[in-house]
């Protein structure tokens, strides 16, 4: 029987537990793909799929775009500038316009929250949601728990303070239900003035101060700081930001053990993080963006119905291979 | 028009404090006599109500109808249909028309679609200023001699307070009132639903309760200064209630309605991006929606409008951060009061008819909301035992967007009376 996904990944929020290991082992075998000098596996050969991006990203596409290539899924891309859209077809009309092409999945990036869950709900094709509005990014912090369980062994148990904009961040919103869903400890640190209200009520712990909150965690994943809150005033200035939130060396000193050291990117150096500190020993920031292509091959290739057990041999090209039924 | 008399109803006319089983006899389109066997006039027609609610139509004191410019989502016939349909002989329709009605020849041209249906009775609000943009009063004077029965910039607040305070003082020469959206736009300003758990984890900007309940307060200090009539627009908050009380006791010249939705809904109903939920004022919290029973109860709340809200089908086809705000509602308001407010022990059903029609029809001075004799023969009859499953396709509106779709409500209009014709009937034919 293969546990499964559904049809389509929106977010973490109403994913089990046992949902959110099952990608976590199955992008396992799918990371030494990418260490091949041949970084090709046929599992998704003859699949059709399209990244529909109505909202600028390099990383997350080209991560995506890597992976669906080395699972030999066929792959378009589809920017909202230059295309229907930008001709003001309505977001229904492209998705189906690009289903009449009979395409398997559609990987979406939209500034509004809730279109993946919009868009699968209209389409027969898989739905894959690469960040809607301020929503959900699932696929990220589906890698942050990879790249945590990677450092440490484990999840349940650890302190994990997600630090900055908490407000407007779809990845400290799928982080905390994927942390949460498997036992971590969540906090939050940031100014008051982005941070959502009720956040309180989900379980989590508020840290007013961030050293306070080097005090209590063992990993702090730091967001970016988007400039544009500034422009609209909730912080008074990048430099106070700084003073006050900036995560560096001299704070992290001050901690009784080392800690694990996140950003989604990309990241503002000397805003949010320290250079010191995001090119330090402890940092993981790199070892995120290696695993997020194997993240992001675990959920196609589940989501097309590929048989978990069968990661291991659909890497090597032999059985399982066309990933099962549709 | 033949004389018409309706026999064997449970006649309630919150006006008079009545509440018995007796006939009405309507005819010269008024209200000819209530009571008992009553006799029957030469060539009337006879309809057997009994078992049924015989009361005072009931009046709306906010829709949208979107004549002129938005037609293909309402026109002043198709809300004025889809108001009778729903037990409502006199409906005010918002000036936030396309152009906005802000003259008097605007003014009369609803009056005029009005007349030409023929159904419920459609008065005209005006703006409160020029095309709604909050700067310079509209001619208050001119519409209401073309009909206006009320200024509002509904759709947005009035958020000078100059310009308030000036709307209210005019308004006075006039003895209209002056319905405010309530909602700072600062604290407003780019939030799709109630500031909350839900918008936090559904990633959605939030609407404050404060954003209204700062303009409630002002509104209340205005009506304070002023001396004049300000009419609070579709209260959402249970901070809005404890402004307006205390603004009432001190006998500020405050009223107040509240809508169907805001009195049964949560901001829950936003899971799932389900732009059907998505009104403004938003939908709040339970602890508010109790709030908003009491003072309807109590009196705090002067009475229910239906902030009938038509939008087409492709603009709430979207995502929520772009779909429009607001739901229709003069086709289900009577069966969600009834179903959640009477069947729910928080209204009885006179005081449930006063809500929806004595009371709308005190508050902006409309004819109406009374059985006496010799008022203008504007009737319902209610089947409050029926039930009955709300099917949007089936609407008269022009418009579906509705939250209720597929529940099941108990209790409906089945026969609508204005100035003695019948303009809506689900009774069986008539019986001579």
């Amino acid at each position: 029987m293969s546990a499964s996904l559904g049809k389509d990944l929106t977010g973490l929020e109403h994913l089990s537990p046992e949902q959110i290991r099952l990608i976590l082992d199955t992008a396992e075998p799918f990371k030494e793909v990418s260490e091949r000098p041949i970084k090709k596996v046929p599992a998704l050969r003859g699949k059709t799929i399209v990244n529909l991006f109505f909202e600028a990203s390099t990383r997350t596409r080209i991560s995506f775009e890597f992976a669906e290539k080395r699972l030999s899924a066929d792959t378009v891309n589809v920017a909202a500038t230059g295309s229907s859209v930008s001709k003001g077809e309505t977001l229904v009309d492209t998705a189906k316009n690009l289903e009449a092409m009979r395409i398997d999945m559609v990987v979406i990036r939209h500034p509004s929250s809730g279109v993946a869950d919009f868009l699968g709900a209209r389409i027969r094709s898989n739905v894959i949601n690469a960040g809607d509005g301020q929503h959900e990014h699932p696929t990220q912090a589906l890698l942050d728990l990879l790249t945590i369980r990677d450092k440490h062994g484990k999840i349940e148990g650890l302190k994990v303070c997600l630090v900055g904009d908490i407000l407007h961040s779809r990845v400290a919103r799928s982080n905390l239900w994927g942390l949460t869903k498997l036992g971590a400890h969540v906090g939050v640190c940031g100014p008051r003035t982005l941070l959502p209200r009720g956040i309180e009520e989900l379980g989590v712990t508020v840290f007013p101060r961030i050293e306070e909150a080097i005090e209590w965690a063992d990993v702090l994943n730091i967001l970016r700081l988007q400039l544009e809150r500034m422009e609209k005033g909730f912080i008074p200035s990048l430099r106070e930001y700084y003073r006050v939130f900036g995560v560096t060396p001299e704070r992290l000193e001050r901690s009784p053990h080392p800690l694990t050291i996140m950003h989604p990117g990309p990241m503002n150096r000397g805003v949010e993080i320290d250079s010191r500190v995001a090119d330090g020993p402890h940092s993981v920031i790199l070892d995120q963006v290696t695993n997020g292509v194997a993240v992001r091959m675990a959920v196609l290739y589940l989501l097309a119905g590929g048989r978990p057990e069968l990661a291991d041999a659909a890497k090597r090209g032999v059985g399982g291979g066309g990933g099962g039924p549709d | 028009m033949r004389p018409l008399l309706l026999q064997g109803g449970r006649v309630i006319d919150p006006s008079r404090g009545l509440d018995q089983v007796a006939d009405v006899l309507l005819q010269d389109e008024k209200i000819a006599a209530v009571g008992p066997g009553l006799g029957v006039p030469d060539g009337a027609e006879v309809r057997n109500v009994a078992g049924r609610i015989v009361a005072p139509g009931l009046v709306d004191v906010h829709v949208h109808l979107r004549e002129p410019g938005n037609e293909d989502e309402e026109t002043v016939a198709s809300g004025a249909r889809a108001a009778v349909a729903g037990g409502f002989t006199a409906v005010c329709a918002m000036p936030n028309t396309d152009p906005v009605t802000d003259n008097q020849a605007a003014v009369g041209f609803i009056v005029r679609q009005s007349g030409r249906a023929g159904l419920a009775r459609v008065y005209p609000i005006g703006a409160v200023s020029v095309g709604q943009r909050g700067e310079k009063l509209a001619e208050f004077g001119e519409m209401v001699g073309a009909g206006a029965v009320a200024v509002s910039d509904d759709g947005r607040p009035v958020a000078s307070s100059h310009l308030m305070r000036t709307a209210l003082e005019y308004a006075r020469t006039f003895g209209i009132p002056v319905a405010n959206h309530c909602e700072e736009p600062s604290l407003a300003a780019g939030g799709v639903m109630h500031e909350g758990l839900v918008a936090s984890r559904l990633g959605l900007k939030g609407i404050p309760a404060a954003a209204e309940e700062i303009m409630v307060a002002r509104d209340c200090l205005l009506a304070d200064l002023t001396g004049g009539h300000v009419h609070l627009c579709h209260m959402s908050t249970r901070g809005s209630i404890d402004l307006i009380r205390r603004a009432k006791e001190r006998g500020a010249r405050v009223t107040a309605e509240v809508t169907p939705h805001h009195l049964t809904l949560t901001d829950h109903a936003c899971e799932g991006y389900d732009t059907h939920a998505k009104m403004n004022p938003p939908l709040r919290e339970a602890a508010d929606v109790a709030a908003l029973r009491a003072a309807l109860k109590d009196g705090v709340i002067d009475c229910i409008a239906s902030d009938h809200a038509p939008h087409s089908y492709d603009e709430k086809e979207a995502a929520f951060d772009d779909a429009p705000f607001g739901i229709v509602g003069l086709e289900t308001a009577f069966a969600v009061a009834h179903t959640e407010l009477v069947l729910g022990g928080v209204l009885t059903v006179p005081q449930l008819i006063a809500r929806m029609s004595t009371e709308p029809a005190r508050v902006f001075q409309l004819a109406g909301g009374t059985l006496a004799a010799g008022a203008g023969a504007d009737v319902v009859v209610l089947d409050l035992a029926v039930r009955w499953t709300v099917d949007a396709s089936a609407f008269h509106s022009k418009s579906r967007n509705t939250p209720f779709a597929g529940r099941e409500l108990s209790g409906r209009p089945t026969l609508t009376v204005v100035g003695g014709k019948v303009v809506h009937d689900l009774e069986r034919p008539a019986t001579t």
